[in-house]
């Protein structure tokens, strides 16, 4: 995600990075570069270029810190102007104040309104509400089996009554449903509709009225072209949008979508969706995108994750097992478990600053398998003392495990390796261009 | 079945109408009043290009040749402007030769990333197929998301067609597998493949959409006949990606472009063919089954600009 837009915008910022002057002149090469870079992101026109005034506006004279080069500065201002367009800070879900919380999903077509209502219900699940979900799609085929397929695979709870046929009855229904599930937020998906739509609309309107929502959500598609915020500003006059969810972020979209919608609309962006499992989901951090945009990097969502992976207690213990060096294969597989819980590699390494990942290099995430696969092959004592590991005992794990004695033979090499790495830790430093994280947890 | 051309056209004009205000609208307000086509209105045709979705390469050659025919007096006045673009359009969009009919049965396998509405547009094709007389067979290879299967086995009922259909979870290339079977042994005009959406950067899924194409022509010498890429008309320059990295993975054969019905600006379509040089095979601009067409340059241009 946003990788292009990324790549654009760094050049044409290392350009202003070493000058101890902002000139106009200087200025003005650099921001058409800018200008170009978010144009080919299908960034909406008024936006790039309310965007490039402002920052060139800025960039004039007063706002220059003393403690920053003038090249700085200018990332700075494109940095800050970016994390407003992106809606300033993050925003969680609009809960009642007392009684049951009602949100209603609406979008286009295939924008991902059915998986996002799953998610978000899984999402809130988390956080200690009780969800109820209930469909009031009644044109797409099977739209309200999908809705109760994925509800019965989260067990949360799905009103489906099949016998009636009107959006607003339906939806009448689950509202009274909601007491005997004992459910707090009723989540309601609706039928994908174009902003064009008169009739569908309406429709949409008059579900408004009868449920009182407490969070209107427009559902938008991270790789809609240039008319995504004409989209969602039609949406917003008719059911006034509260909140943005983007989805489909694991994609190569350049994200003008997200960079358009809350300048027009107002209505922040709350969280992305970035995978196909109902667990693939996030808070929308508009700082760290920006970070992320301009290739900074995103080290806070990965501790973030880490932490939330890393169940604090076994953490801890690792660090002191680490520091005393008798880090063993028992701990490595520990520390797999935790990686592997933090979701698929290759979205970890979009986050780690400096870190290009070729657009090709797969992650074999099936190598995973088999590591475990290997150390669960290995006994008690193999496990703990891997020096006592020979040829024999080798043969034996690469049996056990379905793999082969090249493999063993990495893995323990990686081992050894990781151990190493260990150690220089714990002189304190760091991992090599990641700044900071060598620290965490201290 | 008559699906009238005109109806469709209008259609098609009424769905792009937005563009056509923004596109043809710009450039007449751009050049009214101006004598010399010098760069300033140049720029501003390009600009407006943009803003269709058009993209930056495709909306900068179109404009360098625009600026050719005006040294050249091929373009002498402002009113030469946009019927010079739409030739240049329908030029740029009219690539590669017709749909083929080949193979008995004729394999169409449908791809695409999640949401495109690959399974909605199979549906219209099967409903367009067996109106026209051919007997047809559906496969819900889309075991992934969660019932998808009853969603085309709705349409399948509604065509009149049949179906094959494995459980939720099973491998899809086990369905295309028994479709083709099912073909052959019945002797059908037609089998359209349906998978599950995929993003085209996930290179896993990618893998396993090659294997069920494998499959398909391990069956069936010559097949799939067409291999259609599903693009939402809503989607911006990412299109062009998901052509490129799909058409890497397995050889498509063409693209049909569906939601063009009011929100898009159209001219994502423009720089798709422009930059891939994949002809588009149909466009879908409405919700019934006879709002899906089989694209016709001439008349995409004259709707767009």
């Amino acid at each position: 995600m946003f990788e292009q837009l990324g790549n654009r915008l760094s050049e044409a910022l290392r350009k202003i990075k070493g000058l101890s002057q902002l000139s106009d002149a200087n200025m003005a090469d650099a921001l058409g570069e800018v200008r170009l870079a978010l144009l080919d992101a299908d960034v909406a026109n008024e936006v790039v270029k309310d965007f490039i005034e402002k920052i060139r506006a800025q960039s004039k004279g007063t706002a220059v810190l003393k403690s920053l080069a003038p090249g700085q500065m200018a990332i700075k201002i494109v940095y800050d102007e970016l994390v407003s367009l992106l809606g300033g800070h993050r925003a969680g879900i609009n809960m009642a104040d007392k009684g049951p919380t009602v949100v209603l999903m609406t979008g286009l077509q295939g924008s991902g309104k059915t998986t996002t209502t799953a998610k978000l219900a899984l999402h809130l699940r988390k956080e200690g509400f009780r969800p109820m979900l209930v469909s009031a799609d009644i044109y797409r085929p099977a739209a309200r089996e999908q809705l109760s397929v994925l509800g019965a695979q989260l067990e949360i709870p799905v009103c489906y009554p099949a016998d009636l046929n009107d959006p607003v009855k339906i939806c009448k229904k689950a509202m009274q449903a909601m007491k005997d599930e004992d459910a707090n937020v009723l989540l309601v998906d609706t039928a994908g509709r174009l902003q064009i739509d008169e009739e569908l609309m309406a429709e949409l309107e008059k579900i408004k009225k009868e449920i009182s929502p407490n969070e209107v959500l427009f559902i938008a598609d991270a790789m809609t072209g240039r008319q995504a915020a004409d989209i969602a500003l039609t949406f917003h006059k008719r059911v006034q949008i509260t909140g943005v969810i983007l989805t489909k972020m694991d994609g190569d979209a350049r994200g003008g979508a997200a960079l358009s919608i809350k300048s027009v609309v107002g209505a922040p962006i709350k969280f992305s969706g970035i995978g196909e499992k109902p667990e693939q989901f996030e808070v929308f951090h508009p700082d760290r995108m920006a970070q992320r945009i301009l290739g900074m990097g995103d080290v806070l969502s990965l501790i973030e994750k880490a932490q939330e992976a890393a169940n604090e207690e076994e953490a801890k213990k690792l660090e002191r097992k680490m520091s005393a060096g008798d880090f063993d294969l028992n701990d490595f597989m520990q520390q797999l478990n935790m990686v592997k819980k933090m979701g698929p590699l290759n979205q970890l390494m979009g986050m780690v600053p400096g870190l290009k990942i070729p657009k090709d290099a797969a992650i074999d995430e099936g190598a995973l398998g088999r590591v475990e696969a290997i150390i669960n092959s290995m006994t008690k004592e193999e496990r703990k003392s891997y020096t006592i590991i020979n040829g024999s005992r080798k043969e034996r794990i690469a049996e056990g495990s379905g793999t082969d004695i090249n493999e063993v033979n990495r893995l323990l090499k990686q081992f050894v390796q990781m151990k190493k790495v260990m150690k220089t830790f714990k002189k304190g430093g760091g991992l090599p261009g990641m700044p900071g994280v060598g620290r965490i947890g201290r | 079945m008559v699906f009238g051309k005109e109806g469709f056209f209008s259609r098609l004009k009424k769905g792009l109408a937005k563009t056509s205000e923004t596109l043809a609208g710009k450039i007449v307000s751009i050049t009214t009043g101006r004598m010399a086509l010098d760069d300033a209105t140049l720029e501003g045709i390009e600009d407006a290009l943009i803003a269709a979705d058009v993209g930056l390469p495709t909306a900068s050659a179109l404009i360098a040749s625009l600026r050719d025919a005006v040294k050249s007096k091929d373009v002498a006045t402002a009113d030469d402007i946009r019927p010079f673009l739409r030739k240049r359009i329908e030029a740029l969009v009219a690539v590669g030769e017709g749909a083929n009919h080949a193979g008995a049965p004729h394999v169409i396998l449908m791809v695409g990333v999640n949401g495109a509405g690959k399974t909605t547009t199979i549906g219209k094709l099967a409903t367009r197929f067996s109106a026209d007389g051919k007997s047809v067979i559906v496969a819900a290879g889309d075991t992934f998301r969660a019932a998808a299967i009853e969603q085309l086995a709705e349409w399948s009922r509604r065509a009149g067609c049949e179906i094959i259909r494995h459980q939720a979870g099973a491998d899809p290339s086990a369905v295309a597998f028994d479709a083709i079977r099912a073909g052959i042994a019945r002797k059908k005009d037609i089998v359209i493949i349906d998978t599950a959406g995929r993003l085209h950067t996930r290179s896993n899924l990618m893998e396993e959409l090659k294997k069920v194409y494998r499959i398909i022509g391990r069956e069936l010498e010559g097949a799939p006949h067409e291999t259609l890429l599903v693009v939402d008309g809503t989607t911006g320059q990412n299109a062009i990606n998901q052509v490129k990295e799909f058409h890497a993975s397995i050889k498509l054969s063409g693209i049909v472009i569906t939601k063009l019905d009011g929100t898009s600006k159209g001219g994502a379509v423009v720089g798709i063919v422009n930059e891939t040089k994949l002809p588009i095979r149909y466009i879908g601009v409405g919700e019934a089954a006879e709002d899906l067409q089989p694209f016709d340059a001439a008349l995409f241009a004259e709707a767009l600009i």
